[in-house]
């Protein structure tokens, strides 16, 4: 019951815990390069979510200064999260840049596959 | 005259300026047509950097207080603020110093080994990451540590998949992983801290997580936020099991490329790494909650010998180095660690303001001393590079013979990468057994000293390829190589024997960092 | 391609909304929420939204990747440039004091230069990474 409770109260770090951990887990379960990327676009966006929940106050409203309003959201991880947002585009695009680099000079983007073409002896 | 007013009026703002200086050059260095000319700004760049870094450093050794800059005049825990100590003046001088002397080397090398059309954008990427690295270390703010961390990263990655080899892309794809892999987890630490303090500046947490430690719900959030942390910037420095991407990435890099990270990228995530765990969390702190001192130190160990007999069996003269820097970053880890340890025992006697700490004093000056070595070692190898296209021991046996020049300078790196008395190599080494002996861990010192014996087998393995084998084709045809290369080596080699002798410039500094440093901790 | 009519005129009557609607969220950026980025990521789905519709070779027509390429840069050195300036007007770097008499209309104005620089980077990127990976092996 004390779970359970917990569970709903606490959802939201529940979902960027889950969110996390399947990233992580497809970055290193998967061979292929492309899901590798998702797998790190997902654990990215947990992080996000990590920042934002404690972010927004209930019942707050958006940090515009107006007199009719006392509560306000924190607007400081909403724009961390903007900072971070950037970076990881940036990333997953020279990722993916990466990836079709790859995929010219080997034919394929499974990596056991790449692996077997390029012999780490040279 | 007007001279003077110039630089009294520049002086406040040189801070910013050493962030600003190389983002314009890389944005100069990107609408430039020709390899030649972006080269020509990166070199003003790169020497302007050095200047101000060495301004920067004399200014902070001469008042004691730190350097603080507000960005866009907001105060510290509202704004961003820029802070040179004694720490981040020093690593500053030695990254600015390692990408300013090497800059002569790289034009003829990176015209031989990136496509004309790519060369600019090779130097627009190099000046990037000098940005992101000097805004490192010189920020006082934790989430900004992280946007300079991924700019610096994310240059790292194109530099290293603009190497000839296809294998540079997955070598820079993997780093890529496991980079942004660790940036997350950093971002985590960080959101956690922020949570728990309600503000990013560093010295601004750090007074902070004194209430939040004592009340044991929030203790836990701490010691998770410091995981975090430690393991995200781990990844970043190459601790020894997160170390898997290195030397692919440093194998497969343009020659240049290679050296400059060697020398300058890991140290930036070095000096983060000693920011988080001695200003942010303070020892008594980490050593409460976790046990990270030991954790480093057994870590440390673990890559001054494992890395070091990876290094022993490659046939790769660059990877060989690269399995080298694995152990390098080791000791300097372990001298971070042994820093940790004599706060323990410290509460008996109330010395460590006064003196400095011994173990801190060989991590940093390792810094130091290792970044010059290394890029002298990188930097030769990219000379045989240029005249003979290949770096595999047996392409290059002999080639003593045809480049002697080029091989005594990397003979002398080499000889103070194993520490050898008289060389830059030993001092770091002689002050962590000093530290080592300082806490009371007498089989440290046992361990320093046989794995320096692992390295005098991997050196000394590559010396006998080099010298006494007989040459093989490519190394029989090879000239010296030319003076644009030489000069810069040449300043590494001998900066190598310098600095062993005379430990004013380097040991000084760094005691001086390491007391305010490790004497701050309450 | 040459059947889907509704997609075409749908898209032509949509694609100035887009641009109208980029261009509000920019210059609502200074006091209130929206800004570069976001503008530009806007204004970057409208050249985006063409291209898929009418093909790349009429998006390159109206957003030739030699400007785009350029943009990129300029953006920043937009960006860098407004720090320098109030640099140059003896206050710290991008503190926008000495652009007005009055603090609050200095800032605005300055934070209004800065997410002009944004907008032309983002917006630059975007369609810069979009034509890399579009044109990717068909040349």
């Amino acid at each position: 019951m004390q779970a359970l409770e917990t569970l709903a109260t606490h959802y939201n770090y529940f979902i960027t815990i889950v969110l996390m951990i399947s990233g992580l887990f497809i970055v290193i379960a998967r061979g292929n390069l492309i899901k590798k990327l998702v797998g790190l676009s997902l654990f990215q966006t947990s992080v996000y979510l990590l920042y934002l929940t404690p972010a927004k106050i209930l019942g707050g409203t958006a940090p515009i200064y107006n007199p009719a309003y006392k509560v306000y959201s924190n607007p400081l991880p909403h724009v961390l999260m903007l900072t971070a947002i950037v970076v990881g585009v940036a990333t997953i695009a020279l990722g993916l840049a990466l990836v079709v680099r790859i995929k010219e000079a080997y034919g394929t983007i499974e990596e056991d596959e790449i692996f077997s073409k390029d012999p780490d002896s040279e | 005259m007007s001279a003077m007013t110039f630089l009294n009026a520049v002086e406040p703002h040189l801070p910013i300026l050493l962030i600003i200086v190389p983002l314009f050059g890389a944005l100069m260095a990107t609408f430039m047509r020709s390899g030649t000319v972006a080269w020509f700004i990166s070199l003003v760049v790169s020497v302007l950097v050095a200047l101000i870094a060495w301004k920067l450093l004399n200014t902070i050794l001469s008042t004691g207080t730190p350097i603080i800059y507000k960005i866009g005049n907001w105060e510290a825990p509202i704004g961003i603020v820029y802070k040179v100590d004694q720490l981040s003046g020093f690593v500053l001088l030695v990254i600015a110093a390692i990408a300013a002397v090497m800059m002569p080397f790289a034009r003829r090398s990176i015209a031989a080994e990136i496509k004309q059309r790519a060369q600019p954008w090779y130097y627009a990427m190099y000046l990037l990451c000098l940005a992101g690295l000097m805004g490192i270390v010189i920020t006082g703010d934790a989430f900004n540590a992280f946007v300079f961390l991924e700019i610096s990263s994310l240059a790292t990655y194109v530099l290293i998949a603009l190497g000839r080899h296809r294998r540079a892309l997955l070598a820079a794809y993997q780093y890529l992983i496991m980079g942004t892999i660790g940036a997350t987890l950093y971002v985590i630490g960080i959101g956690l801290l922020y949570v728990l303090t309600g503000t990013l500046n560093f010295d601004d947490i750090a007074s902070r997580l004194g209430p939040a430690l004592a009340d044991p719900e929030r203790r836990n959030a701490v010691m998770a936020a410091l995981g975090f942390a430690f393991v995200g910037v781990s990844l970043k420095l190459a601790l020894f099991p997160m170390h898997v991407w290195l030397p692919n990435a440093y194998t497969y890099a343009p020659s240049v490329a290679t050296a400059f990270l060697a020398g300058t990228a890991t140290k930036a995530a070095i000096y983060l790494l000693i920011r988080l765990l001695f200003t942010v969390f303070g020892v008594s702190i980490s050593i409460e909650t976790l046990p990270v001192p030991q954790v480093l130190i057994v870590l440390s160990i673990a890559a001054m010998f494992l890395a070091s007999f990876s290094a022993v069996f490659e046939n790769n003269a660059k990877r060989m180095l690269a399995y080298s820097s694995i152990a390098q970053v080791g000791y300097i880890m372990l001298g971070v660690g042994l820093a940790c340890l004599p706060v323990l025992a410290a509460t008996t006697d109330a010395s460590p303001a006064t003196t400095p700490n011994n173990g801190m004093t060989a991590g940093l000056v390792h810094i130091a001393n290792h970044a010059i070595m290394k890029a002298a070692l990188f930097l030769a190898l990219g000379a045989v590079y240029y005249r003979i296209g290949s770096v595999l021991y047996k392409d290059i046996a002999g080639i003593g013979r045809t480049m002697p020049l080029t091989m005594l300078a990397f003979g002398i790196a080499g000889l103070g990468l194993m520490g050898t008395p008289g060389t830059a190599g030993f001092i770091s080494k002689w002050y962590l057994a000093l530290g080592a002996i300082d806490t009371g861990w007498y089989s440290i010192v046992f361990l320093i000293v046989a794995s320096s014996l692992i390295s005098l087998i991997y050196i000394g393995r590559i010396t006998e390829v080099v010298w006494f084998r007989e040459p093989s084709a490519a190394a029989a045809q090879a000239k010296e190589a030319p003076l644009s290369m030489l000069v810069p080596l040449w300043i590494l080699a001998l900066l190598t024997i310098y600095l062993g002798l005379d430990t004013r410039a380097t040991v000084d500094v760094a005691a001086e960092a390491a007391k305010v440093l490790v004497g701050g901790i309450r | 391609m040459r059947l889907d009519l509704i997609l075409r005129v749908g898209a032509k009557l949509v694609l100035p909304f887009i641009l109208l609607f980029a261009l509000y969220v920019q210059f609502h950026g200074d006091y209130g929420p929206g800004g570069g980025f976001q503008a530009g990521v806007i204004a970057a789905g409208m050249v985006i939204l063409y291209a898929i519709i009418f093909g790349i070779r009429a998006a390159k027509q109206i957003a030739p990747p030699s400007i785009v390429e350029f943009m990129v840069p300029l953006g920043v050195l937009i960006y860098c440039g407004t720090g320098i300036v109030s640099l140059l007007l003896g206050y710290n770097y991008l503190d926008f004091t000495g652009f007005h008499p009055d603090f609050l209309r200095a800032h605005e104005w300055g934070i209004l230069i800065v997410e002009l620089g944004v907008l032309v980077t983002v917006s630059s990127t975007m369609i810069a990474m979009f034509y890399a990976f579009a044109q990717r092996g068909r040349r």
